[in-house]
């Protein structure tokens, strides 16, 4: 504990232990929430990854404010770069935006737990493995949910089909539905240019329990981040057919698929 | 009042008859332990007593018993045979119930625990009640718990006249508590698992009295679990308890496994194999729904529930 904290103070110069100390998190006496999140494990991370954010992929975010200052919310975005980094750029802008920023929350591949270190560091600053009863429990605590519905279907694809959104599972519709929680729809160019792969190497991924393994670059590039957040999206809570449920998917991957036109439009170089 | 309490020599069970008898209730507490007797008290009649066997039906005989507060469970700290755990707890459950339908019995409130929910990687946190039990799945040991929970499911269906609550706590800590957790914390040294921390909860042994009584007095019948809005990690409680922490390798689980084994024998501090998940994997439970009924609001939060173990130690290298 003391270790922790020490370290904490070495990373977060005092500018921004300010700036954290607006982030309002409920976690019990111990310093922990259910899930396992700790606020000085958390605010290490982002000081550490802020070079990452502000330097290596100069994240430009439009239209962040659209992601309430309080209360629950999702943030669905596309998925893309074989690693999560898009997840933990959407995160940091967040984290650093100038008013109301906020922790969020994402949703990881279900073998992480199994890990030992990372598996409980990664809970430590936030994310939490894709379960829809987590889900549930984090929107009725109101935490600002990142869920990416395409999965690995959109962080494995080949570079081949860049920005081309892969199908969308229904399950972030219907939780928006039952806890009244906007939608906040975002469109995430530079991504694919990070780790651009141009096979799958199937076997040997199904060999070692991963969903797969790109031939890729080593690591990922410094493509110049655009995180363009959409306006809310609200759907009734009222009792649609799975039918509905998917129009209003389309709906929300309509508006993402905009979002991405308008930040490909935007960049002037891919690096 | 007249109130049966079972697992009377256990350290709840004296709480909870404490508070019985100051709200003016009469008490007859059972329990099995050998090596205690139990006084008589003003209004407490105690019986040394195997609640699987024929003679148990004379305590019921004997007094106008209205409710049931069956707290008492062999625990795997108490005995390692599986066998005979589960005819204790489960056979032993099975005729308490049958005797309290039979002698009119109003009432009854039995302990469980969360172990119920098993302890796997793929567990999301704030388990509510009605979460599969995959306990027994995991261990074969935990089975009696699972079953002794089937046995109680299957009553509340079949008779709902006989108002059956069941309390599914988090680990039960505090001065003379006997689980296998507990006695974890009471070590000087304590094993946990390499790269593990997973979440938990702990209720303080006088919180988890007062929760037994607010649902007797409450009677609403159901399934609740017990546990406070705080969290820790497993290896924060060791420090907070003031254990000397023990790495034990998490990888392969074969290796933990055979450690968990063999730890009597190489003179490590035991810790029995059906806790290893529980080093391991989270099982958070979701305790609002009990905290809204009853209006059960705990004392002690974890690092005050857990300083008595820190102060017993260090009083004993003091002295």
């Amino acid at each position: 504990m003391g270790l922790q904290s020490k370290l904490t103070e070495l990373l977060v110069p005092p500018e921004l232990k300010a700036h954290f100390d607006k982030v309002e998190k409920p976690v019990g006496d111990a310093g922990y929430d259910p899930w396992g999140f700790k606020l000085e494990n958390a605010k290490a991370a982002m000081a550490a990854f802020r070079w990452i954010h502000d330097q290596y992929f100069r994240v430009e975010s439009k239209g962040i404010e659209n992601v309430p200052a309080k209360g629950r919310a999702l943030v669905i975005a596309n998925h893309a770069g074989q690693l999560p980094m898009d997840g933990l750029m959407i995160g940091m802008a967040l984290a650093m935006r100038e008013k109301s920023p906020r922790f969020a929350r994402a949703m990881i591949e279900r073998f992480f737990p199994t890990v030992p270190v990372i598996g409980n560091w990664l809970n430590s600053v936030g994310a939490v493995i894709g379960d829809p009863v987590n889900c549930e429990k984090m929107l009725e605590r109101d935490e600002v949910v990142i869920v990416f519905p395409e999965g690995v279907r959109g962080s494995g694809k080949m570079y081949k089909d860049a920005y081309q959104l892969k199908r969308f599972g229904n399950g972030f519709v219907r939780l928006a539905m039952q806890y009244d929680a906007p939608i906040i729809p975002v469109g995430v160019v530079g991504s694919e240019e990070t780790m651009p792969a141009v096979a799958n190497l199937k076997p040997l991924a199904k060999l070692l329990g991963v969903p797969y393994i790109p031939v890729s670059p080593p690591f990922p590039l410094p493509a110049k981040f655009h995180l363009n957040f959409g306006e809310p999206i609200y759907f009734p809570n009222d009792d649609a057919s799975e039918d509905e449920m998917t129009e209003r998917v389309e709906q929300v991957k309509a508006e993402i698929a905009k979002l991405i036109d308008k930040g490909l439009k935007e960049r002037e170089s891919i690096f | 009042m007249e109130i049966m309490v079972t697992g009377a020599a256990g350290t709840l069970a004296k709480h909870v008859i404490d508070q019985l008898r100051d709200a003016g209730h009469s008490v007859v507490a059972c329990y099995f332990r050998d090596a205690l007797e139990l006084d008589n008290r003003e209004r407490v009649t105690s019986y040394r007593v195997d609640i699987t066997k024929r003679g148990f039906e004379d305590v019921f005989r004997n007094h106008k018993i209205q409710a049931v507060l069956h707290l008492g469970r062999i625990t795997t700290t108490q005995d390692r045979k599986a066998n005979r755990r589960y005819a204790s707890n489960v056979d032993g459950t099975r005729k308490l119930l049958e005797l309290s339908r039979k002698y009119g019995v109003k009432q009854m409130v039995i302990l469980s625990t969360y172990f119920v929910y098993g302890a796997s990687a793929y567990n999301p946190a704030l388990l509510d009640e009605e979460a599969p039990l995959k306990a027994s799945v995991l261990d074969k040991n935990l089975i009696d718990m699972v079953e002794l929970e089937n046995l109680a499911h299957i009553h509340m269906f079949q008779y709902p006249e006989l108002h059956i609550t069941i309390l599914r706590p988090a680990n039960i800590v505090g001065p003379h508590t006997q689980n296998g957790l507990s006695l974890q914390l009471s070590r000087e040294a304590t094993p946990y698992l390499l790269g593990f921390n997973p979440m938990m909860q702990f209720v303080q042994v006088e919180d988890m009295a007062d929760a037994v009584i607010a649902s007797f007095k409450g009677n609403k019948p159901g399934i609740y679990n017990v546990a406070a809005e705080d969290w820790a990690g497993y290896q924060d409680a060791l420090r907070m308890a003031g254990c000397n922490m023990i790495p034990v390798p998490s990888i392969p689980p074969g290796l933990t496994n055979l450690i968990a084994d063999l730890s009597p024998k190489l003179g490590l501090n035991a810790f029995p194999r059906y806790l290893v998940p529980y080093m391991k994997y989270p099982v958070v439970i979701d305790g609002s729904k009990f905290a809204d009924t009853f209006g059960w609001q705990p004392k002690y939060n974890i690092e005050q529930a857990l300083a008595y173990y820190r102060d017993k130690k260090q009083f004993k290298r003091a002295s």
